[in-house]
């Protein structure tokens, strides 16, 4: 049923009243023009905003198979982001892609952007060689701190970028 | 390192010159965009070497930007506390970048560059966080300044960028766009006429959400709510701020309806309660913040309503942010107790109105 003050949208309201004669009539209301009519449509108002509820969210982050998995690059775990809600490294996004897919689908009904493009600038190989210096300077210190494993995992991570 | 303020192109409030559209309802308009660079980890992951790293790289960005060109670099890092809380109750830097909470003390590499309705926080929650803050409802200006600014350091240092995901952030909350438009907006009419909580519940419905005067986790004072977008993924920029226009102008006209009724079905009551709450700020000789808060908040709704002339908006503006502790204490040259606050903070404010009362007649 359209919504009878607009014509436009869809009716989500159903307004009843009735006068001192007893008299009862109907309105149909889409969302919108019920907000601006001042008629709440939310069931009740919650205590805090949303924006709390939805910070504590990522502590309902379904378990996955997944999990176990750790960031080539920061050596992040999804265990991490579950207990903080931030991720460590741009490059978590590519380790932990299909659970936080499903992350971002539940919080912002959406996983696909369709804001502003961006290309990065040209010189890639120059950054590529940022993300090498970065990863050999984490080698070395895991190896001057003696974190053998977490050296070898670099080590794998610089091969496989050369 | 001491903060000296006047060197900002505009001391960093012609915010508050109450210059923009609407004014008197709203304060301001803020957007702010969030970025990373490629190659770095997120700053609360990073090591300090690569935080300073993340700075040294965007300081080169910096100096090739054009819109970029007068900003003026503060090391949040080597400020003292109160100088850190100073550029916060001045609404210049996030309470993560100032380090204000224990638990998450100010990080190496914390900065930001300052210009003229703009500014670059460099290594707050992720790399950077772009924002502009103009006077008034001033949506789109305040994005048109952004956006100059988002291409011209995207072109020198390579954003993390994701094909599927857009701008990729350290909290996926600002996955996408990563962008947070907001308006900080003084609603006493719909508080009075008890129409908020309807309004807040509409603008959640609207995928809007609210906090108070200082963002994430601030409480509501004085009747000032902060309205944004609440996600940032699967709707264009555009698309973010046409909502958060089409709904604001909604809540402003909502507020001005309120504020006849109020006048209309209790005009005495409201005039008594409101020249009571500037009697009190004209002579009180203790205010804390909240009581100033509140009492201001009352005093701009009679500005408002035309039922006080000679007022400023400008001056409740400053009021507004200048009664702040840090900045009370940085006018007295010397920390101050939180009861010597209060006698400063109502010495400041009789100060202020009786200046332009003298003026105004």
């Amino acid at each position: 049923m359209l919504c009878d003050n607009c014509k436009e949208r869809d009716s989500v309201v159903t307004l009843t009243r009735s006068n001192a004669d007893g008299v009862v009539t109907e309105e149909h209301l889409c969302e919108r023009c019920a907000i601006e009519r001042g008629i709440e449509t939310h069931i009740a108002q919650p205590k805090q905003p949303l924006a709390d509820f939805i910070g504590a969210l990522h502590k309902q982050l379904p378990a996955s198979p997944h999990d176990s998995g750790r960031c080539g690059f920061c050596s992040g775990t999804l265990r991490d982001f579950r207990s903080t809600g931030r991720l460590g490294c741009p490059y978590c996004y590519a380790t932990f892609e299909a659970t936080l897919r499903d992350w971002l689908r539940r919080i912002h009904g959406n996983s696909k952007h369709v804001g502003k493009r961006y290309q990065p600038p040209v010189p890639l190989v120059e950054e590529g060689a940022t993300v090498l210096a970065e990863l050999r300077d984490r080698l070395r210190r895991a190896v001057e701190q003696e974190q053998f494993e977490e050296a070898a995992r670099l080590r794998d991570q610089i091969k496989v970028l050369e | 390192m001491t903060l000296d303020l006047s060197l900002l192109p505009d001391g960093g409030v012609s915010w508050l010159d109450a210059s923009g559209d609407h004014a008197g309802i709203v304060l301001s308009t803020r957007i702010r965009l969030a970025r990373n660079l490629e190659g770095f980890a997120f700053p609360g992951r990073a090591r300090d070497g690569e935080r300073l790293r993340v700075l040294s790289r965007v300081r080169e960005a910096v100096g090739t930007a054009p819109s970029l060109r007068h900003h003026v670099l503060v090391r949040v890092d080597d400020l003292a506390a109160e100088d850190r809380l100073l550029l916060h109750e001045r609404h210049l830097v996030s309470r993560e970048l100032a380090g204000l909470d224990p638990q998450h003390p100010v990080r190496s590499g914390a900065a930001v560059f300052l210009g003229p309705g703009t500014g670059v926080m460099v290594n707050e929650e992720d790399h950077l966080r772009l924002q502009a803050l103009r006077s008034g409802f001033a949506v789109s200006e305040a994005y048109a300044a952004l956006d100059r600014i988002d291409e011209e350091l995207g072109a020198t240092v390579p954003f993390a960028y994701h094909q599927e995901f857009g701008f990729l952030t350290s909290c996926p909350t600002n996955t996408g766009t990563g962008m947070r438009a907001s308006v900080m907006i003084h609603l006493p009419g719909l508080n009075a006429t008890k129409e908020i909580s309807k309004t807040l519940a509409g603008l959640q419905q609207m995928g809007l959400t609210y906090r108070g005067l200082y963002g994430e986790g601030s409480e509501v004072v004085g009747n000032f709510f902060q309205i944004s977008n609440q996600t940032t993924l699967g709707r264009s920029e555009e698309e973010i701020i046409d909502q958060l226009m089409y709904v604001l102008r909604t809540v402003i006209s909502r507020e001005e309806d309120a504020r006849r009724v109020l006048l209309r079905d209790a005009g005495y009551i409201i005039e008594d309660k409101l020249w009571r709450a500037y009697g009190t700020l004209r002579y009180a000789r203790s205010l804390t913040f909240d009581e100033a808060m509140s009492y201001l908040s009352g005093v701009r709704l009679a500005v408002g309503l035309k039922l006080i002339t000679g007022l400023s908006v400008y001056t409740l503006n400053k009021l507004l942010i200048f009664s702040q502790s840090a900045h009370l204490a940085q006018a007295e040259g010397r920390a101050l107790t939180d009861s010597e606050a209060n006698l400063v903070r109502a010495r400041y404010v009789r100060q202020l109105l009786a200046e332009e009362a003298g003026t105004n007649g």
